[in-house]
């Protein structure tokens, strides 16, 4: 036995036990991500239940759970219809059910409001009936649709050409207001010919308007009457639809057809619903653009500041305190960043900008009000200590003789820098700039005081002159995390897109990541030494 | 120090007058003169921590990245102070090369390493590249090795080739003198050999000042000694008359193995 403590034996399996923990948790996280992220859009069987009481309900079956009281189980129901139930869930104990059926009819609609509809397809109205030739009434239905869809691509034109009078109209007052600012009267023929331009603009607007509701009132004729488990009728325009399906008749490569098309509208849809359904892409956008500009900061900032440290500084007092200082910063609460983002950049630097070249809007902040660059920022002031504490350990890992070895040979201390060791030590610091990265994907506290919305109204990159809009704010996936499942009015319908999203940004951190050790480990080919 | 510590040399490249080198507070070198000889090689030799590699890492100014190094007295290079402000190091090193005790090729490809010198210096003429790279490569024995994989990384050589291409980096900028600190310690016997023949054949073009500890290989490529102990240097004279009948009883001790 005392051999048995003496070799190290339970030293062993205490090591390897924690790290089996460790790997455990990581692998349990990742899995119940999966599961619940990968079946979301998998389209699900529709069960109608009879009950005892003679009452149905209609819907996916979601779980089951033993009942509180009593024995048996309990089903939970996503029924829908919220404008006619008011909840989109309901729990009905098993002993209550007299028969469960998923009956070939049952229609599931993916609307633009209210979320999904449980029902059976009644029938087309009139109009939308004129704008079909096929017999078969589903088929007709879907002809009748994909037509309302064509005709809606014209209202998207007219929402472009509104989008476009409305930013004229905002820069022709921008311009009056600055002019005004300057001390020119309101009689003054430059701002009276901004007037006139926005009377024009006014005009154009209430016309598109018209032209809109017109249009819209037009395509609202075209409706389909669906009815629900009870029997209830509704008479829905068909623009109002998204998708529509049978699910208990279709094959399963209708469904695979079925969740790529949500895949599709995942990674390139705009959020509806309040972000509880329709696509992420807005979100992506921002997430993958804010990491970007955080890099751009961080990157060059740490790296430069990390060769001052070790190659120029005089070692000593200072630079260890200095040294210690950076550790410290890196294990400071993110929300104080963020606190401290807020005060600098967005009321110190961009309340200074607003005052010095934006005076005339005031109080309407241009850049003191959050936005992707105050964020990026932020984030990057968050990273650059993991981007300094890796530079200086990849240059102190280079061994002594190779800087001899340059400098002996009549380099300078610059030349020895640039060709030889930062080189080497670029492994070193891409896997801080890993690091940095994922740390900075994962921060969700110090955007929400610097710059992150709910919905924003478009992205900081457009077409619209100058492109690239770093003073707008944005929309981010892990705000949208926490948005959506713990902010929405629905927590429980907004629940898959909670385990969707949150795939979608482990996805993200995943393949930046990947792409970082591919270059990472193809530098470590070049410029490391194997002999040594 | 008087003069009979020393023999006279008539046509020195380096000469070390008065020098005393300090690391913080505790003195590394005490007054050390010394005139190391034009086209021969010289070789520093005495126990462990005597001061031989501070005393050669003087004479490029190496000692500049110490930041607690402090140099005193005189070094002259061809008759030009080189322990003042106002000497150009860069030109310095590249007029006095190194190769160091651990063979530290740069992780780039083999030609790259030999040109490096020039490149720094802003040397970009392809043919004159080279051709500086196929007569350093010679003159470093290691040419019809490697001349096939030129452009291959020159961390796959085995560690003889790789402290011989270091010579052959240094040799490439044409230095007037290479100072060589144990460039054979960490090397096999078999690559100890090439180098040291390679030593014997380099002293025609090149001054070569090199410490070791191996007394063996100081009589067999040098034409002077110099025997340092604790800082201080005993005796300095030609290599056969040194190891044969040396006039201090401390070298004597220590060559024959008695200390050290």
């Amino acid at each position: 036995m005392k051999s048995f403590w003496k070799k190290g034996e339970p030293f062993i399996w205490l090591t390897g036990g924690a790290l089996s923990v460790t790997l455990l948790m990581a692998a349990v996280l990742i899995i119940v991500v999966l599961v619940n992220g990968l079946g979301v859009f998998w389209p699900s069987r529709v069960a109608t239940a009879k009950l005892h009481d003679g009452g149905a309900v209609m819907g996916e079956v979601v779980r089951s759970e033993p009942v509180f009281e009593g024995e048996g189980e309990r089903l939970q129901f996503k029924i829908g219809n919220r404008e006619l139930y008011g909840l989109d869930f309901r729990w009905v104990d098993n002993s209550d059910i007299s028969s469960l059926e998923y009956a070939d009819d049952s229609v599931v609609l993916e609307r633009m409001e209210y979320g999904n509809f449980y029902g059976r397809f009644v029938g087309l109205n009139a109009e939308s009936l004129a704008t079909t030739t096929l017999q078969d009434p589903w088929q007709q239905l879907r002809q009748a649709h994909e037509h309302v869809m064509q005709q809606k691509k014209q209202l998207d034109a007219i929402d472009d050409q509104l989008a476009d009078a409305s930013r004229r109209m905002e820069s022709s007052q921008r311009k009056e207001k600055l002019l005004l600012y300057k001390g020119r009267q309101p009689s003054d023929p430059e701002i009276v010919s901004l007037k006139q331009q926005q009377d024009a603009l006014q005009g154009d607007f209430h016309r598109l308007l018209e032209q809109q509701s017109e249009q819209v009132s037009r395509l609202r004729a075209y409706t389909a009457s669906f009815a629900d488990v009870s029997g209830t009728e509704r008479v829905m325009p068909l623009i109002d639809l998204v998708r529509f399906y049978k699910p208990n008749t279709m094959s399963v490569f209708s469904k695979v057809r079925y969740y790529l098309v949500r895949l599709a509208e995942l990674f390139f849809g705009s959020p509806r619903e309040s972000n509880t359904e329709g696509g992420l892409f807005p979100a992506i956008f921002g997430t993958v653009m804010l990491i970007f500009v955080m890099s751009l900061f961080s990157f060059p900032l740490g790296v430069l500041a990390a060769i001052y440290l070790r190659e120029y500084a005089r070692e000593g007092l200072v630079v260890r305190l200095v040294r210690i200082a950076v550790n410290n910063l890196a294990g400071i609460p993110s929300i104080v960043y963020g606190i401290f983002g807020l005060a600098f950049f967005v009321y110190g630097i961009g309340g200074s900008i607003d005052r010095m070249f934006f005076p005339e809007q005031l109080p309407n902040p241009t850049f003191g009000t959050g936005g992707i660059l105050w964020a990026s920022l932020t984030l990057s002031l968050l990273t650059v200590p993991v981007v300094i504490v890796a530079t200086e350990e990849a240059l102190g890992a280079i061994p002594n003789g190779v800087r001899e070895g340059s400098l002996a040979l009549g380099a300078t201390k610059f030349q020895t820098l640039t060709r030889i060791l930062l080189p080497m030590a670029s492994p070193g610091i891409m896997t801080g700039l890993i690091l940095a990265m994922a740390r900075a994907a994962g921060e969700v506290a110090p955007l929400m005081i610097t710059g992150v919305v709910k919905i924003a109204p478009a992205l900081p990159v457009d077409g619209t002159f100058p492109f690239l809009h770093l003073d707008r704010k944005f929309m981010h996936l892990g705000f949208h995390i926490y948005d959506i499942g713990f902010q929405s009015p629905n927590v429980e319908a907004a629940k898959p897109m909670v385990f969707v999203t949150t795939l979608l940004l482990v996805l993200i951190v995943l393949v930046m990541s990947s792409v970082a050790i591919y270059l990472r480990n193809k530098m470590k080919k070049r410029y490391t030494y194997g002999t040594f | 120090m008087s003069e009979t510590h020393s023999v006279m040399v008539t046509d020195p490249i380096v000469q070390v007058k008065n020098l005393d080198f300090y690391y913080g507070t505790s003195k590394a070198l005490h007054n050390i003169s010394l005139d190391f000889p034009r086209n021969q090689v010289t070789a520093l030799i005495g126990p462990s921590g005597c001061g031989k590699s501070t005393l050669l890492r003087c004479l490029n100014r190496m000692n500049d990245l110490v930041d607690v190094a402090r140099v005193e007295g005189s070094i002259l290079l061809d008759g030009t102070e080189v322990n003042t402000q106002e000497m150009d190091v860069i030109e310095l090193r590249r007029r006095v090369g190194m190769v160091f005790q651990k063979s530290n090729p740069f992780p780039k490809t083999i030609y790259e390493n030999v040109v490096y010198g020039l490149r720094i210096a802003g040397v970009r003429d392809k043919t004159v590249l080279d051709e500086t790279v196929e007569r350093s490569l010679r003159n470093a024995a290691l040419w019809d090795e490697v001349k096939d994989r030129l452009h291959e990384s020159a961390l796959g050589m085995s560690g003889g080739q790789m402290q011989r291409l270091c010579i052959a980096r240094a040799i490439a900028v044409n230095p007037e003198v290479v100072l060589m600190d144990e460039p054979c310690s960490a090397l096999d016997p078999k690559s100890t050999a090439r180098v040291e023949e390679l030593i014997s054949e380099l002293r025609e073009k090149y001054t070569i000042i090199i410490v070791t500890h191996n007394m063996q290989q100081a009589a067999r490529v040098s034409d002077y000694t110099a025997f340092l102990f604790e800082g201080v240097m005993v005796e300095f004279g030609i290599t056969e008359a040194l190891f044969v009948k040396p006039r201090y009883k401390q070298t004597e001790d220590y060559i024959t193995g008695r200390f050290g």
